[in-house]
């Protein structure tokens, strides 16, 4: 109960609590994009030959790219590609030995957003501690638990270092789920990409810990192009968490990021994101474009993706977080989240594209629409010749909090082989009056009925999260929703 | 403890309660009866405070306190309980949490601390056994999938934990049968005590038959038009409404 006070006191204090700005000493390239900066990107992280080759043939093709603008359900003004700054990364003195060297501003950054780079020690008994990789804006500016990791011979570092220390792999793996080619956005991440994680978990070995990484917006005028490889060997397990948040502005700031997980023979991998980037305030100003490619590919025999997502940033997302079953007996999960309120708008959904014989795809999506905002669920279930018996369950509700706003589904469903089963089920109601009075003729405010009747709704998705992302989840999710029912 | 006057009442702009007086002291349980469309549901919506309901004129106050300026939650903190008619599904909230939650509101209005969940757990397995209510059922979410039964029976276990000082039983014998209705019934009369009242809004004279009410009053076209002893009830069955109606159309 207490807790619950605290989120409402925080929410009335300030309404998107991490819109605060850090003054960090940055080094920025000029607005604009051509081959110099995608070259500028390259030398300024020192890369070898064959990623700069890489990121100009992306650049090369995106040129002859154009942007999507009219399938998905969205509305937003054409984005100008030449005002954006392709690179802001907070000044580096030195090569960095201890966390006592780092900017004492950005270690207070990442403070005031709740996120510790101190190696805590291990709690005692079951709590686990989380290993994270922090990003501010292009760069990647500390990884923890880096040592504890290695011990296991697991690979966890920023992508600028793997591209460094592990080339093997990331030329084997990158571009393998999502090639340069894939989107318009995708293609742009490959071209000028400046940082994000990696990850690589070898045969065998069960990571220990959460992987975490926090990203963070802070440079004006700067867009975010993450990259993160996650790669699971022969009956490795992995449990990934992604957060962000971003400072309040005016401007629309743009965030295409790009995600790869390859799960071997008899691995898992569970990815889960809290995603809170600034949504734009109550007349829909600002806010982040949330333009986001993430794929996964179960490549062998038994192998096993899991997203799992909470969406309740951004003035436009879109986004889908997709599984290629390919290996046999091979299983794909989507679990959703998504809250709009204001003027924020969201396309996300997933696709399950079937290859293998007996794979198994589930899909559960919750959205919840309020003020004047718009929510489409779109998700794509191929089963393509071949993959015998496969079986998808897909169920996408839609949960209306005002009369303004808007609950959309666009399921697509392609079946090439006979064998398949596919179930799907979609249901749309209003927050219900009669429940909200309910809960006061209880004793129970209408604050936090909402909140239980929300949370609920929503529970079948926050118990795929680990513990302490779920408490953040349904707090975030009660200071996303305050006073929007109407 | 409760004392209704002169009560006028109604929703979008149509008066349903026309009028109405009625007084009830600690202990006491009273039964209303009356016809469908006398204004009975509506009584009930106005004292729990039910939004779309507007009073026009009168007062109501509840142990000294005018009730009609307290929002909904805040009448149910001080100890006003309905138990609905149709009871409200809500899904993915676990009824113990549901309670638990209703429980430390209340407890913090009054100033005190939230429960210790050894006492909670000790107290749900307690009132649960008063309406021989399933264990399964306290974890399982807020009515959803309950039978009609169930459900009821789950309004009165929510009444037995949040201990009111008045109860009002909206048409709680509606669709029981005899097994579910002698459950509830027994449930309500062991939640008996001298410092508790009831309102017990029915159609039938079959409820009180098991909870034996101290007064009965018949509510026709929006007000009280009769009064009684739980006799009034029996002759109610026998005679039906049409001679309430009349007596009350000659005066």
């Amino acid at each position: 109960m207490a807790e619950q006070k605290d989120i409402l006191e925080e929410h009335i204090s300030s309404e998107y609590k991490y819109g605060f700005t850090s003054d960090i000493d940055t080094e920025t390239a000029p607005p604009g994009l051509n081959e110099d900066i995608v070259r500028f990107i390259s030398a300024k992280k020192n890369e070898p030959d064959w990623m700069l080759e890489y990121r100009l043939k992306a650049f090369r093709h995106w040129k002859t790219m154009e942007e999507p603008r009219y399938w998905a359900h969205l509305k937003y003004p054409e984005i100008n590609f030449q005002n954006i700054i392709y690179y802001a990364a907070p000044k580096k003195k030195k090569e960095l030995k201890s966390l006592d060297e780092v900017d004492p501003e950005l270690l207070a950054t990442f403070e005031k957003l709740g996120i510790s780079l101190e190696e805590q020690k291990r709690l005692s008994g079951v709590q686990s501690t989380i290993a994270i990789d922090a990003v501010i804006d292009s760069v990647s500016v500390k990884t923890t638990f880096k040592e504890v990791l290695a011990e296991k011979g697991i690979i966890f570092c920023s992508f600028s270092e793997a591209v460094q220390e592990h080339p093997e792999l990331v030329k084997k793996y990158m571009g393998s789920v999502v090639p340069y080619t894939d989107n318009f956005y995708a293609t742009l991440n490959a071209a000028v990409f400046s940082d994000g994680s990696f990850c690589y978990i070898p045969k065998g070995v069960r990571c220990p810990m959460e992987l975490s990484t926090y990203f963070r917006i802070n440079t004006s005028g700067t867009g975010q192009f993450e990259r993160t490889l996650i790669i699971a060997d022969e009956g490795a397990y992995v449990s990934y968490l992604e957060g962000c948040t971003a400072p309040m502005r005016d401007e629309n700031q743009l965030h295409a990021a790009v995600v790869e997980i390859v799960s071997h023979k008899n691995a898992e991998v569970k990815y889960s994101t809290v995603q809170n980037w600034y949504p734009g305030d109550k007349n829909g100003k600002g806010g982040i474009y949330n333009f986001v490619t993430k794929r996964g590919i179960c490549l062998e025999e038994n192998s096993k993706i899991s997203w799992t997502q909470v969406e309740t940033g951004s003035a436009i997302t879109w986004k889908y977080p997709s599984v290629i079953l390919k290996g046999d007996n091979s299983v794909g999960e989507f679990y959703s989240v998504a809250v709009t309120n204001n003027y924020q708008q969201a396309d996300t959904g997933t696709k399950m594209t079937h290859i293998g014989k007996n794979t198994r795809s589930t899909i559960v999506s919750k959205g919840i629409s309020a003020g004047q905002s718009n929510n489409s669920y779109r998700g794509l279930v191929r089963i393509n010749k071949g993959a015998k018996n496969a079986r998808n369950f897909s169920q996408c509700d839609s949960l209306l909090m005002s009369d303004k706003c808007g609950a959309h589904t666009f399921p697509y469903i392609e079946i090439k082989d006979k064998t398949a089963v596919v179930e799907h089920e979609a249901t749309t109601s209003k927050i219900g009056e009669d429940q909200i009075f309910y809960c006061k003729q209880r004793g129970i405010d209408t604050e936090k009925a909402i909140g239980l009747i929300v949370n609920g709704y929503c529970k079948e998705v926050f118990n795929q999260l680990p513990m302490e992302f779920a408490v953040e989840a349904q707090k975030l999710l009660a200071v996303s929703l305050e006073g929007s029912v109407g | 403890m409760l004392s209704i006057k002169n009560l006028r009442a109604g929703i979008e702009g149509k008066e349903i309660i026309k009028g109405f007086n009625l007084e009830v002291k600690a202990g006491e349980v009273h039964a209303i009866m009356g016809p469908n469309g006398s204004g009975k549901s509506t009584l009930s919506n106005v004292l729990a405070g039910r939004e779309d309901y507007v009073v026009t004129s009168g007062e109501v106050l509840f142990k000294e306190k005018n009730i009609l300026e307290m929002s909904p939650e805040d009448r149910a903190r001080e100890g006003l309980f309905l138990a609905f008619q149709y009871p409200i599904e809500i899904p993915g909230v676990s009824n113990i949490n549901f309670l638990k939650t209703a429980i430390n509101e209340i407890r913090a209005y009054k100033g005190l601390p939230p429960m210790e969940a050894k006492d909670f757990l000790k107290m749900v397995k307690e009132k649960q056994a008063l309406v021989e209510l399933q264990g399964s059922l306290a974890n399982r979410s807020v009515n959803e999938g309950f039978s009609g039964g169930e459900k009821k029976r789950n309004e009165i276990f929510q009444m037995a934990m949040l201990e009111p000082t008045l109860a009002i039983l909206d048409e709680t014998d509606s669709g029981l049968d005899i097994d579910a209705l002698r459950i509830v019934a027994n449930g309500v009369n062991k939640l008996r005590s001298p410092q508790r009242s009831f309102i017990v809004i029915t159609h039938y004279q079959r409820l009180l038959d098991y909870i034996v009410p101290d007064y009965v009053h018949v509510m026709y076209e929006g007000k009280i038009v009769k009064s009684g002893g739980k006799e009034l009830a029996l002759e109610l069955e026998e005679k039906g409404y049409d001679w309430i109606k009349k007596e009350a159309v000659e005066a």
